[in-house]
């Protein structure tokens, strides 16, 4: 099972707080209201990022390490935690394995070597280590700056292994959180929206857990695992995917290299496009069935970053022809030669809990009143599972052991060179939401447009001034935006969101480099290179 | 090697382990007289909450579940045998042997004068808890005389402590000024402020930190200030809105709202009320949609969940404009 393994009320009470590759104060700013009641408590605070953000200015300490060295200061982390003779030794030998590969893997990474390679202060990273594992109660959580990178799921399993050293996981207080930047992207995972996956996050090639789905809907499934998204856009390229239907998706904006991208769709035989908008993707669909706005003109469920499934429910009626998801859906399966009626949204969940052993309790009845259940709940007495993994202090631990992970760092795909010697970040604003397609419509007091955000340093070394409009290259692709300084970035540096793809199409220049185990592309480093445009520069200057 | 000693194969599930324990306080209780019923409330509790708990309805203005009291506007005082003075219930905890008279008539007559002094200065038109709360404890506002005249824009913030001109008693002062609207999602009536500070808790440390508001001056010129009074867009606010989502009058009220009622559309009594879930960032806030006519009008939150306690994000709060759009407005 895939989840946050707290509850956000632990994190009030939380003595040491880690938001690593982590901006929550902008974009997960409920989360952080309760990371601000740890904080005003006297809880410490790290926020481990390459920009100083808004959630930085709340840290005791920020560790503003280079992009796409988070390997090599976790285990710096752990090597100081293990020098200390800070670890749990108890916890470490009753229900982990793999230590000792790990402990020796670990002793490289020095202060010193971690300070050189992240260019964070030794100190910092010092603290860091004490204060987290001497913390009776410790969250670490992260965000897309550990995911959207070409080595995604070594960077969770080099956290991981922090949680595991000091026992901060499974119990009440600590644990260890992504938190998830959508909406509904811990429920479509655990509905086996993904490759490998079946409904309740089974996983598709075991047969015992296949044969209930085969004998529910009375057929025989592939055995094999599908693409995931990037994959998919591998396998357009090799023309063995030659058919898409896209569900609640943009990805002619939100996928990394979009030259690429577009040509793949356009290339497309079929391209069937189901959405809420009439986004870029879906002017470039042979068909697009317009769907209501599945969290208010709709019934259903949504599963949040504490594995809390919440019901979402109709307050409005879609604009005329426009239907919900669960009717384009069964209708479509009628024309194909499939008739399954005229389900309702309850009638689905019923089905859920008949073949997801963790959702089994979590009837319609009992997700109306109160607050929603989470997840593992087993049946109806079951109340949900506050925390996860509280087998890990059994004795003996119930189940497999936790297993420490090998890690080393891989730097990011897209070098640096003298040619491209600046280093893209991309990331989320508060008042925005990835393409805008939601977000850029009410009229927002603090939307400003898609910006180049440079360090004061470099803005010097460039001779650029504030709203300076200025071309960013990339080895895939070339854009204009004005300048923004932020004296939260450091020299080497540079930040774009991809909230107005309209405008600038930032995603033209990012690198579709993707980790093969999650298929995520790495949004968060792309070398580029800055040039002035005189021309617009002259325009600007004062009279 | 035995078979927990290999790292989980992905393809196995984990096993179902034991409920998780979480931890329980456990709350001794202690014995207090309420209006004349000797009742046992948990130690810890305030007189709000064991009146609440005897189902009596303690009026609150400042008070709200999800802040820090604080003990500004004197609604909920009740009566302490042994106190010299009126008691605040929302901050005042139980102890062993009180006894509380909640409805005798020194605290209704408190109660109906702090609402008589506040109808007077302030227009209470659109809190209808408050004009509840009058005729409950028969405030005749109208006895300090006639309104007095309003102030110009910027006047009331323009005044300085200790600098002040005294009435002459001939009308009753009055907080009334022209509305602030400086953007294009809330708006700030201060005619409508009764100065209960749950904006500022609530901007401040009791949900959202961001501190860009806060009382200014003194006396019968204190008010909710912005740093020198700047606009809001020049203001560090960051429009979560949830100063609008604890204001008790709708001295803060959504610009929607506040034009629908400018031009006579706003009908509650039309409105629906829906829960849902916000279909931005995945930390799952619940959101009151709002509807009028199949068109959402603004989005609340409750107060009794724990992702979002009564609190959301600009997103959340402003962010739903896009589904009224291509509905025809009728």
């Amino acid at each position: 099972m895939g989840g946050g393994t707290s509850s956000y009320r632990e994190m009030e009470e939380a003595d040491t707080v880690v938001l690593w590759g982590s901006n929550a104060r902008e974009t997960h700013p409920i989360y952080f209201h309760h990371v601000l009641k740890a904080v005003n408590r006297g809880a410490k605070l790290f926020v481990v990022d390459p920009r100083r953000t808004t959630s930085a200015d709340w840290a005791d300490t920020w560790l503003g390490l280079d992009v796409g060295t988070d390997i090599v200061l976790a285990n710096a982390v752990a090597r100081e935690i293990l020098a200390a003779g800070l670890e749990d030794r108890e916890f470490i030998e009753n229900a982990t394995s793999g230590f000792e590969e790990f402990h020796a893997h670990v002793e490289p990474y020095t202060l010193e070597h971690a300070a050189e390679v992240c260019r964070v202060a030794p100190e910092s990273i010092r603290r860091l280590a004490h204060e987290f594992a001497t913390a009776r109660n410790a969250q670490l959580c992260w965000t897309l700056g550990i995911t959207e990178h070409h080595n995604s799921v070594d960077n969770v399993l080099s956290l991981i292994n922090l949680g595991l050293l000091t026992g901060h996981v499974g119990r009440y207080g600590s644990g260890l959180n992504p938190l998830r930047g959508q909406n509904n992207v811990q429920g479509g995972g655990d509905m086996g929206a993904l490759p490998d996956r079946l409904v309740g996050f089974q996983h598709l090639e075991n047969d015992e857990l296949r044969r209930p789905f085969d004998e529910a809907w009375g057929i025989t499934m592939p055995a094999r695992r599908g693409w995931h998204l990037s994959g998919m856009f591998d396998a357009m390229e090799r023309g063995e995917l030659t058919s898409l239907y896209v569900i609640g998706e943009n990805p002619a904006n939100s996928e990394s290299d979009q030259h690429r991208t577009r040509r793949l769709l356009e290339g497309l035989e079929t391209l069937v496009v189901q959405d809420m908008i009439l986004t870029q993707t879906a002017e470039l669909a042979d068909v697009v069935f317009p769907a209501a706005a599945g969290w208010v003109e709709s019934e259903g469920t949504v599963t949040n970053s504490e594995r809390r499934v919440q019901r979402v429910r109709r307050a409005v009626a879609p604009p005329d022809g426009v239907r919900d998801d669960l009717v384009i859906l069964s209708d479509l399966a009628k024309r194909m030669g499939c008739d399954i009626g005229e389900p309702v949204a309850e009638a689905i969940w019923n089905e859920v809990r008949a073949l997801s052993p963790m959702h089994r309790g979590m009837s319609y009845a009992r997700l109306e009143t109160g607050q929603g259940l989470q997840w593992p709940c087993y049946d109806e007495e079951h109340p949900g599972e506050q925390y996860l993994h509280g087998r890990l202090w059994m004795r003996p631990v119930l189940g497999p052991l936790a297993p420490f992970s090998v890690c080393t760092n891989r730097m990011p795909v897209d070098k640096l060179t003298e040619e491209f010697p600046i280093r893209l970040t991309t990331g989320r604003r508060l008042d925005s939401y990835n393409t805008g397609v939601q977000s850029g419509v009410y009229p927002s007091p603090l939307r400003r447009g898609e910006t180049l955000d440079i360090s004061p340093d470099d803005a010097r070394a460039y001779g650029l001034v504030e709203g300076e409009p200025v071309r960013v290259t990339s080895r895939r692709g070339s854009v204009v935006a004005p300048v923004r300084i932020d004296d939260g970035l450091r020299a080497g540096l540079v930040f774009m969101t991809m909230h107005f793809p309209d405008d600038v199409a930032v995603n033209e220049l990012t690198i579709d480099a993707v980790d093969p185990m999650s298929g995520t592309s790495e949004f968060k480093a792309t070398a580029v290179r800055i040039e002035k445009i005189a021309v617009a520069a002259e325009a600007l200057s004062p009279v | 090697m035995s078979d927990n000693l290999k790292a989980p194969d992905p393809l196995v599930p984990v096993p179902q382990g034991p409920v998780p324990v979480l931890p329980t306080g456990s709350r001794k209780s202690v014995e207090i007289t309420i209006d004349g019923a000797t009742v046992a409330v948990p130690e810890g509790a305030t007189l709000l909450e064991a009146g609440r708990m005897q189902g009596i309805d303690t009026p609150t203005l400042c008070f709200l579940e999800n802040l820090t009291p604080v003990n500004v506007c004197r609604i909920c005082v009740v009566e302490l045998e042994g106190s010299r003075t009126l008691v605040p219930a929302c901050s005042r905890k139980v102890e062993a042997g009180m006894v509380i008279h909640t409805d005798s008539e020194r605290v209704r007559h408190s109660r109906r004068l702090v609402l008589e002094l506040l109808a007077s200065s302030v227009d209470v038109s659109t809190a209808p808890q408050f004009q509840d709360y009058m005729s409950r404890y028969e405030a005749e506002p109208s006895r300090f005389g006639p309104p007095g005249p309003p102030a110009a824009a910027g006047e009331r913030d323009s005044a300085r402590p200790g600098h002040h001109h005294a009435p002459d008693g001939s009308t009753a002062s009055r907080v009334a000024q022209p509305v602030k609207i400086d953007n294009e999602l809330y708006v700030r009536d201060y005619s409508k402020c009764i100065l209960c500070y749950k904006c500022v808790e609530a901007c401040g440390v009791d949900a959202q930190n961001t501190f860009a508001i806060a009382v200014a001056g003194r006396g019968f010129g204190a008010r909710i200030a912005t740093e020198y009074d700047v606009t809001l867009p020049d203001s560090a606010c960051v429009y979560c809105g949830n100063c609008i989502g604890v204001c008790p009058t709708g001295a803060l009220m959504f610009k929607s709202e506040h034009d629908m009622r400018a031009a006579g559309t706003w009908d509650e009594s039309a409105q629906s009320q829906t829960d849902t879930i916000c279909p931005y960032c995945g930390v799952g806030c619940t959101l009151t949609v709002h509807a009028q006519h199949d068109l959402i009008v603004k989005v609340t939150s409750p107060l009794d969940q724990d992702v979002a306690n009564g609190h959301l994000c600009i997103k959340g709060r402003f962010g739903w404009e896009w589904v009224n759009q291509d509905k025809d407005r009728d």
